[in-house]
């Protein structure tokens, strides 16, 4: 445990520290995203390079394992010609962007009202009776990290997680549990529902339109 | 031109004026945190509230421009109320520790909350609290202070260029800082303590010393470059305990670097409080008469070539007076400002000042860099360029050592080659300055002290007059002077006269034995080896390298210490106002020139600093002009010779240890320890 969760929020999310974080020493775009960098520059008239900013960050978060070093942001900053202090604003701003290493499986459990009235402090427990880690805090394994978010905009399948891209909805404990397991095998569980809900339908099934949804049921 | 009514008073204003500047124009008082009127205007304080008739809510007057018709008022109840508001808010995280804060007496968070602040909090829950960021050794930070007007942000990335604090996080999290620990690196960093209007950036050698209601402030010049910017030192009882900068449009705006503003503690150490002889090879202290009869022994029958004297960079015009008229009794004209060794023409005045004048920057069109880094050299100056620059439409030049100017220019070359590859009309740049209607050339006056240094004021002056920077109107020839005693020098005559040695004779002379008495008046940037066997008789302030080669010791006193006019490098003299008295035994320096000329039997014409002004005024009519800018006549001048092929070189390597008084001072020293490996590699190998 150790540190508090509004330490954690500010290390991580926050990242007042970065440079008390090892960070590595340099970063560069593997040639696939550079030409996606660069396609996504070329969108913006000269001069105004620095709009791209949110893409090449997002580019390099993904490249660097779901966090983005020092190294990555000085990159993005000299490739748009802007100073880095700009930079790390925007990073800094955008809870989105981690600024310290984290879990292959960056779960984050929303526990805005709609998902907590639908029990998602069950499955913040599951969570941590199955990893072993509280809130905000990593796997010893690197494999998890969990962290709480407000509404992820998921409310009508609530509880719902997010993992990394893909949301994960209609929790329960049981299958919470299953979710953890098959994550932690490295398999890659059916996103969505997880009671087989198609989109946000009525739990029951349809209650209205129905003569029209029976076509193409 | 829009008119408008303001609190009843109709008034019409320029298109693009504020509705906030317009009501300082009629003397109404608008509130105000983050509005600065230098820098760009985000809105984002809300202090500025009024109401304009038909708008719904109340206004941001400061981002408000002012259109025909609007009926704003200031003192309504809705702007009352609308205020109070604002102040609560930013009073809910801001800490009740005035009685501990070194902004207390002198905040204007504290002013204004005397006018619209509660007199209790109705905020229950916990303030936040935020980390101190480390910016270095000038700039303390309180940052739990801080109501992120950010003035701090937006001055270090428009005026002083070097973006390095930002506004990190979000909302409640909001945080202004560097993101990764380092010091600023901008040697106008110490304004940002200025335009704080809150205790969170303060003077950190400053912190905890005094009250500003305990300071007798006095309004003065400043001499650690040829700039001459006004500031005010604010001194309790007979101790300096800061500077701080004085509003001068025409020449460093409200802005002072570094070394003006931190400096200053370097005049509580290493002074020299007493005379000293040197007995057996080594100093020691003595009195008055004792150092003043052992240089009469050594003046009595000395034959008149071979006495010289030389001024260091911070001697004012009235020693350097006494001191060329005390040597012309003894028949000597071996007397030289210029201690860098520079030689060259000085027969018009026009060749050896900057003629545009600095506020002339704010018109240029094209600006070429010669041999100079303006960034060290005359920050003021470097600031003027990139505030042009800001503005758009100019281009830079430079042809000197590769530097970081804090905005772009074009790197033309490193040797004096390029000047004359512009003179034939070469490359790209050379259009640029015939296509420009005011070009402007600034040369260093570190250049000029390179061996070819007459041969190249020679040919910037053919440059400035082929693309037609001469004219009735304008005149784009400027030497950018590196010392605040070079120009005021020159204009009263300590040059060499008809035959005289230059500095780099007398040292030539000194070092073959053909001088006898060499004084140096605060000459420390000399090679002393050079000085042979010459009785030295060293005037001045700080025990530096002039003092260690001394044989006698006369104390004098530092710019804060005497009244004394100084001659900047546009050539505006301006009058130094003495805030505290020099130490021990040290004196003003005219009156020890005065008294030693008596007890050499030769006393000079005048007794009284006045009498001393009026003699000098009558050498130098231009000294007449205080305060003002004069154009000088332009005539060709120049020196027969031919430019090298040598690099420049970056003169400053150290910008923050140049002269005595900012080498004894322990904050530079930090700065040097912190700063200059980040900015100035080289100086720091």
């Amino acid at each position: 445990m150790g540190e508090s969760a509004s330490a954690f929020r500010r290390r991580v999310l926050v990242g007042a520290k970065s440079d008390m974080i090892e960070q590595p020493k340099s970063f560069s775009f593997t040639t696939e995203n550079l030409a996606r960098a660069q396609r996504i520059i070329a969108k913006y008239p000269e001069g105004r390079q620095a709009s791209a900013v949110i893409p090449l960050l997002d580019i390099a978060q993904r490249q660097s394992g779901n966090w983005l070093p020092l190294a990555a942001m000085n990159y993005v900053a000299e490739m748009l010609e802007m100073p880095r202090i700009r930079v790390y604003e925007v990073a800094s701003f955008y809870t989105m962007f981690n600024k310290e290493e984290v879990g292959k499986n960056f779960v984050q459990i929303c526990t805005t009202t709609p998902c907590w009235l639908r029990g998602s402090d069950e499955i913040k427990k599951i969570c941590r009776n199955k990893l072993g880690i509280g809130v905000n805090e990593t796997t010893a394994d690197g494999k998890f990290t969990v962290v709480e978010v407000e509404c992820l905009g998921a409310c009508v399948n609530a509880p719902m997680v997010q993992v990394n891209d893909d949301y994960y909805e209609d929790l329960t404990p049981e299958n919470m549990s299953k979710l953890l397991d098959d994550l932690a095998l490295g398999k890659k569980p059916s996103v969505g529902s997880q009671v087989g809900r198609r989109g946000s339908c009525a739990q029951n099934g349809p209650t209205s339109l129905k003569d029209r949804v029976k076509s193409n049921a | 031109m829009p008119k408008l009514t303001i609190n009843g008073v109709e008034l019409e204003v320029a298109g693009g004026t504020s509705v906030l500047q317009a009501c300082e124009q009629i003397g109404v008082e608008v509130p105000r945190f983050c509005y600065h009127d230098r820098l760009s205007v985000p809105a984002n304080c809300r202090m500025c509230l009024v109401e304009i008739e038909k708008t719904p809510k109340p206004v941001a007057s400061c981002a408000m421009p002012c259109s025909d018709g609007m009926v704003v008022h200031t003192d309504s109840e809705m702007v009352h109320k609308a205020r109070k508001s604002v102040m609560e808010m930013l009073l809910i995280n801001h800490p009740l520790d005035c009685p501990i804060c070194d902004q207390g007496g002198e905040c204007d968070l504290q002013d204004q909350a005397m006018a619209y602040g509660f007199d209790r909090s109705r905020y229950a829950e916990m303030k936040r609290a935020v980390t101190d960021k480390e910016l270095g050794p000038l700039v303390k930070t309180v940052m739990t202070r801080c109501i992120h007007c950010t003035r701090c942000v937006r001055f270090v990335d428009e005026i002083a260029g070097t973006p390095e604090l930002g506004g990190l996080n979000r909302n409640e999290h909001m945080e202004i800082g560097t993101y990764v620990t380092q010091p600023l690196t901008s040697e106008l960093s110490g304004n940002i303590i200025d335009i704080c209007p809150v205790g969170a950036l303060t003077n950190k050698p400053y912190a905890f010393e005094a009250r500003p209601w305990e300071l007798q402030k006095t309004e003065t010049i400043d001499v650690m470059d040829a700039i001459g910017g006004n500031i005010r030192v604010d001194a309790r009882g007979n101790e300096v305990m800061r500077v701080l900068p004085r509003l001068n449009e025409e020449i460093n705006e409200e802005w002072i670097n570094d070394k003006t503003r931190f400096a200053c503690d370097g005049l509580k150490r290493q002074r020299l409080d007493q005379p000293y002889v040197r007995k057996g090879g080594k100093l020691q202290p003595a009195s008055w008469s004792e150092a003043f009869s052992l240089i009469a022994d050594k003046l009595r029958d000395i034959a008149p070539g071979r006495f010289a004297a030389i001024a260091g960079d911070l001697a004012d015009c009235e020693s350097m007076f006494a001191l060329k008229s005390l040597l012309k009794l003894f028949g000597s004209s071996n007397i030289d400002c210029r201690q860098d060794g520079a030689d060259y023409d000085i027969s018009v005045r026009a060749g050896y000042i900057m003629n545009s004048s600095i506020a002339g920057i704010d018109q240029a069109d094209a600006v070429l860099l010669i041999g100079t880094n303006p960034r060290h050299e005359g920050t003021s100056v470097n600031a003027r360029i990139r505030k042009r620059w800001l503005r758009g439409g100019m281009r830079v030049g430079l042809i000197g050592a590769a530097v970081d100017l804090g905005y772009p220019h074009r790197y033309l070359g490193a040797t004096p080659q390029t000047i004359q590859d512009l003179i034939d009309g070469k490359g790209e740049f050379a259009k640029i300055l015939q296509n420009a209607k005011k070009p402007m050339v600034i040369l260093g006056a570190g250049a000029l002290a390179r061996p070819d240094g007459a041969a190249l004021q020679t040919s910037v002056c053919a440059l400035a007059e082929k693309y037609n920077m001469i004219r009735d109107d304008w005149n784009g020839f400027n030497v950018l002077q590196r010392a605040a005693s070079s120009v005021g020098g020159i204009d009263i005559g300590f040059v060499p006269q008809s035959n005289g040695l230059s500095t780099k004779g007398i040292l030539q002379a000194a070092e073959t034995g053909k001088l006898d008495v060499v004084y140096l008046l605060g000459a420390d940037e000399i090679d002393m080896r050079q000085l042979g066997n010459a009785f030295v008789i060293y005037q001045g302030h700080h025990g530096d390298k002039g003092a260690h080669r001394a044989d006698v010791i006369l104390p004098g006193a530092a710019y804060t210490e005497k009244n004394a006019i100084y001659i900047n490098t546009e050539g505006r003299p301006q009058m130094a106002l003495q805030a505290v008295f020099p130490p021990g035994e040290a004196r003003e320096d005219w009156k020890i020139i005065r008294a030693l000329s008596a007890v050499v039997n030769k006393p000079l014409a005048f007794d009284t600093l006045m009498q001393l002004r009026a003699l000098m005024v009558e050498a130098a009519p231009v000294l007449a002009n205080m305060g003002h800018f004069v154009k000088a006549d332009w005539k060709s001048f120049g020196k027969p010779g031919s430019l090298t092929t040598k690099p420049f070189h970056n003169v400053i390597a150290n910008f923050y240890m140049t002269d005595p008084i900012s080498r004894a001072s322990p904050t530079m020293a930090k700065c040097v320890a912190e700063i200059v490996p980040l900015t100035m590699p080289e100086a720091a190998e």
